[in-house]
């Protein structure tokens, strides 16, 4: 093991002195950035599409919509996350003439990604909520968005919590793929440590370390936040 | 107050309504009554569009409210209905469920309110901030929620309540919104035997007060006691309407006979 030690000593000269932490730190906020806002606006925009997806179809509308919805759902689970990067940042925007660092891209490609998952998600959750809760919103003169975002919408965010936290740390998980477009990530960060002492056992090791405590962190949030929306239902 | 015109629903092939002609007025109290299959709860459904109706009309204060271009969230608003499983809301506490709808109500006539105004008229009614709405509705809520004697269940969430807690809890609901006529559909079906009779007594109180009321229920005693009028439906026409004494002394129709003989 005499090796081992020679390797976390070079290790460290690179992370220390050579200034590896600062692409470290920068990776890891990348990954954090990209995962945290691709969530959130994929939490908005699967909310959407559930919203659509459960619409009683008797009128044109909520029908063109919901055909919308599937292809967009299509899509973005019909092709891996990698492709869909490269796409929009190969193709699309310079098709498009728009300019945009990649990381922004990265953000609105998992956003977009995610969404379509959040959205097959939130419909299971919403379904999942007793038909009478709309039935009782309605019957007291609520309209229909109302009730379902007062009444049913909160009902069934509870009921998927713990199929959200899954899809926030596949996301995290999957930041990696960004360094196809060349942004920065904590993947990215280690391999250059690697590349520039042609050492790569130690780098890799601390690097799925992170990922792990990463992960950990976040299960445990997640686990604080079921049990205080849970106690709401059984307090005094 | 309610009347139908030839009203009819078909679920796909089944027809479950057959052209139903009633008219409900002030004050009543109708108790219906049938065999499960009947169709009693799909009309009852029916009478507040939470079934839309395949043909006919449903004419509620004067509109017809089974008419798709009426908002008929506006007409709900008067017109109560209690469930058979309560629905009560699951994320809101008692009070929470009581005030909801009287404060989304009056929440939107203040912006109607404020709208008018920016548009230079006058608004119809002095527009109370949203501190007074709420303060107005939980004043209210509380009033209701003494009347059943459950103030001290305020705060708390329905999953605590008994069954016979939750299903009084539902109909105060339905009356923070002071409406014309509230709808019973099956309201002690699921509930057990013991807690039947506070959800009765409380109905019967509401009924001494006035309260127009159609109720779907297999509580015959119930129908016996307070109903102006019974009805018997069964394969989804009014087979027999009488006032409680004659429909239960002296039933015309053979099925009603069989089915009194049954049930009593």
């Amino acid at each position: 093991m005499g090796n081992f030690d020679k390797k976390i000593e070079t290790f460290l000269n690179v992370f220390i002195d050579g200034g590896g932490y600062k692409t470290v730190i920068e990776g890891l906020k990348n990954t954090l950035l990209i995962a945290i806002l691709g969530l959130l606006l994929g939490i908005v925009i699967g909310t959407l599409i559930a919203a659509v997806r459960v619409l009683p179809k008797y009128k044109t509308l909520p029908k063109v919509l919901n055909g919308i919805c599937s292809v967009y759902v299509g899509f973005f689970r019909g092709t891996p996350m990698v492709v869909q990067l490269l796409v929009f940042y190969y193709v699309l925007l310079p098709l498009l003439g728009i300019r945009m660092d990649s990381v922004t891209v990265a953000t609105w490609v998992f956003g977009l990604n995610s969404g379509a998952y959040i959205s097959e998600i939130m419909r299971g959750g919403i379904l999942s909520v007793d038909p009478g809760q709309m039935e009782g919103g309605r019957s007291v003169g609520l309209s229909y968005s109302t009730t379902m975002l007062r009444i049913v919408i909160p009902q069934a965010v509870k009921n998927i919590l713990p199929t959200m936290g899954n899809e926030f740390i596949a996301l995290i998980k999957e930041t990696s793929v960004v360094s196809f477009v060349g942004a920065t990530d904590l993947y990215v960060a280690f391999n250059n440590m690697g590349s520039s002492s042609y050492e790569f056992m130690v780098p890799y090791l601390v690097m799925a370390l992170i990922y792990i405590v990463l992960v950990l962190v976040i299960s445990l949030l997640i686990k604080l936040l079921e049990r205080s929306l849970r106690k709401s239902d059984r307090n005094h | 107050m309610i009347e139908t015109i030839n009203l009819n629903k078909s679920f796909g092939s089944l027809h479950v309504l057959k052209d139903i002609n009633i008219k409900i007025e002030k004050g009543e109290k109708v108790v219906i009554v049938g065999p499960s299959g009947s169709g009693k709860s799909t009309f009852l459904r029916c009478l507040n569009c939470m079934e839309d109706p395949t043909s006919g009309q449903v004419i509620f204060n004067g509109v017809d409210i089974a008419d798709m271009s009426v908002n008929i969230n506006i007409h709900r608003q008067k017109m109560g209905m209690v469930f058979q499983h309560f629905n009560l809301f699951n994320n809101k506490t008692v009070i929470e469920n009581i005030m909801l709808a009287p404060v989304y109500v009056e929440k939107k006539k203040r912006r109607a309110g404020i709208r008018q105004k920016l548009f230079g008229k006058q608004p119809a009614e002095p527009i109370k901030s949203v501190k007074e709405i709420k303060a107005q509705a939980h004043a209210q809520a509380m009033e209701l929620l003494a009347r059943i004697g459950l103030q001290d269940k305020a705060d708390v969430y329905p999953s605590l309540l008994s069954g016979g807690q939750k299903q009084r809890v539902a109909i105060v609901r339905s009356l923070a919104m002071q409406p014309d006529v509230i709808l019973f559909d099956e309201p002690t079906s699921a509930l057990d035997p013991e807690m039947v009779g506070e959800v009765l007594e409380l109905m019967k109180d509401l009924a001494n007060q006035g309260m127009t009321m159609v109720v779907v229920t297999h509580e015959m005693g119930f129908a016996r006691e307070v109903a102006t009028r019974v009805i018997f439906m069964d394969e989804g026409r009014i087979l027999e309407e009488n006032n409680p004494k004659d429909f239960f002394e002296h039933p015309q129709n053979p099925r009603l006979k069989d089915f009194l003989s049954k049930v009593l």
